[in-house]
């Protein structure tokens, strides 16, 4: 997290945009926006020094909801834009919010270096296991069963563990929380944000349109029997017995966060150009 | 793992007022969530339903200042909400909106957060040794009892609706 400048303290409502969302009703995004705001309240961190960063789909949209500084970016390109933007203002807190499509498809390759760089930023993903905004296409996360008109028999294919990708990547913070318990995720937003070095949370927010069935996972999360681990090989093994539903902080790595020093380099950009002229 | 919320803590007249406070501070919040939800997808009549909600726990918690007299009861909670992980008990489950929904369903979730307001403060009042607390519990228990039957006196106005109320020639999603 980046340095906190004190002053009146915020309170969730603060962090509201005046643009009301155009979720559809009963959306687990409305919570993850409340588990936003209340988490930002919760370090006392003004609007103007958070940015909320995202790419495309319906989760994306949260940045526009938020009075923080936001950047609604390309698909799958949210890491990129952020990454871009963290190492050159520091003192910003810099929170990256996707899908499981924008995030784990096409913009998978920026998760994994995103990892494997460990930039001090927090990447939440809310995953829904489906394609919401283009009308119910199967995603990373999709189980093989998923049987529709746009996937008769169902897809076949195995679904993406992003918990499993985070940790074997380089990620310094890897959790999980539910979109139904918003105080429970505005904690560990909390707890993401101030650990140093590259934060994932996924959010398990269900899609009530294309995905009613994801209602019940409200009866199927549960806290995650053990406390986080600082030890990669614990939390790998974990991981191998996860069915998707345990909750909380799976991991917390100490790794150093990479930041490249800003405007000191003594390299003259022109004697580099010399290399290159015709 | 994370603490899992809990139920805010009683230990004092200044935290049961906080307590309830939050409660309706927080019904405000959702009941407005969820009407603004309702004006997107063009449902005036539970714009209005989860609007009047609203303004009724707006006047629940000016209430409860007002029983808390000079103490700040506002920034106490907010203080109480931001360093404790707390759940609410009386929390709305917008989770359980549906763009079709009707009144009654609304005062379905409306009576089901009242009730478990209900089961707190009656918890507290049974449970409290401080006399202060004890009474000030009894009287949010009275209170609630009141919001209970005030929802259920409105759900005569608004009958359960038949099974194809969630029926929409145009729907969003076709599964075949």
């Amino acid at each position: 997290m980046s340095s906190v400048t004190t002053r009146l303290a915020c309170k969730p409502g603060d962090y509201k945009s005046d643009l009301k969302p155009i979720w559809c009703p009963g959306c687990g995004d409305y919570h993850v926006l409340m588990s936003f705001t209340r988490a930002f309240a919760k370090l006392g961190l003004p609007p103007e020094q958070i940015t909320v960063v995202s790419g495309i789909g319906c989760s994306s949209r949260i940045p526009a909801y938020t009075s923080c500084y936001g950047f609604h970016g390309v698909h799958g390109r949210s890491l990129a834009l952020a990454a871009g933007l963290k190492v050159t203002r520091p003192d910003l807190t810099v929170v990256v919010a996707s899908g499981d499509g924008d995030g784990y498809s096409i913009g998978g390759n920026h998760f994994l270096h995103a990892c494997r760089r460990n930039i001090d930023m927090t990447y939440v993903v809310m995953d829904n296991r489906i394609y919401g905004m283009t009308k119910g296409q199967p995603s990373p996360t999709t189980e093989p069963e998923f049987d529709t008109a746009l996937t008769p028999g169902g897809t076949g294919v195995a679904p993406f563990h992003p918990l499993v990708v985070a940790l074997a990547s380089g990620a310094n913070f890897i959790a999980r929380c539910f979109s139904g318990q918003p105080n429970e995720t505005a904690d560990v937003l909390v707890e993401a944000i101030k650990h140093p070095g590259f934060s994932f949370v996924e959010i398990l927010s269900p899609c009530v349109t294309f995905r009613p069935d994801e209602q019940d996972w409200k009866e199927q999360v549960r806290p995650a029997p053990v406390a986080a681990t600082n030890d990669q090989g614990k939390a790998a093994r974990r991981l191998m017995t996860d069915d998707g539903f345990n909750l909380g902080i799976l991991y917390r790595g100490n790794r150093a966060p990479f930041q490249p020093a800003i405007g000191v380099s003594s390299i003259d950009l022109s004697e580099l150009e010399k290399d290159f002229e015709l | 793992m994370s603490k899992p919320p809990t139920a805010p803590k009683v230990s004092s007249l200044n935290d049961l007022l906080a307590a309830a406070w939050l409660i309706e501070s927080d019904a405000v919040d959702r009941y407005n969530l969820l009407a603004d939800q309702m004006e997107t997808h063009n449902n005036p009549e539970l714009v209005k339903v989860f609007r009047d909600l609203a303004r009724a726990e707006g006047i629940h918690g000016e209430e409860i200042r007002r029983l808390a007299g000079d103490f700040d009861v506002v920034g106490y909670a907010r203080q109480t909400a931001r360093i404790e992980n707390i759940g609410l008990p009386a929390e709305v489950e917008i989770d359980s909106a549906h763009y079709l929904m009707t009144p009654w369903h609304a005062l379905q979730m409306s009576l089901a957060g009242e009730k478990r307001a209900l089961a707190y403060f009656t918890h507290i009042a049974e449970t409290a040794t401080d006399p202060k607390v004890k009474a000030m519990a009894m009287e949010l228990m009275e209170e609630e009892v009141e919001h209970v039957n005030l929802v259920n006196r409105l759900l005569h106005r608004y009958p359960q609706p038949d099974d194809s109320w969630a029926d929409d020639p145009d729907p969003p999603a076709s599964p075949e």
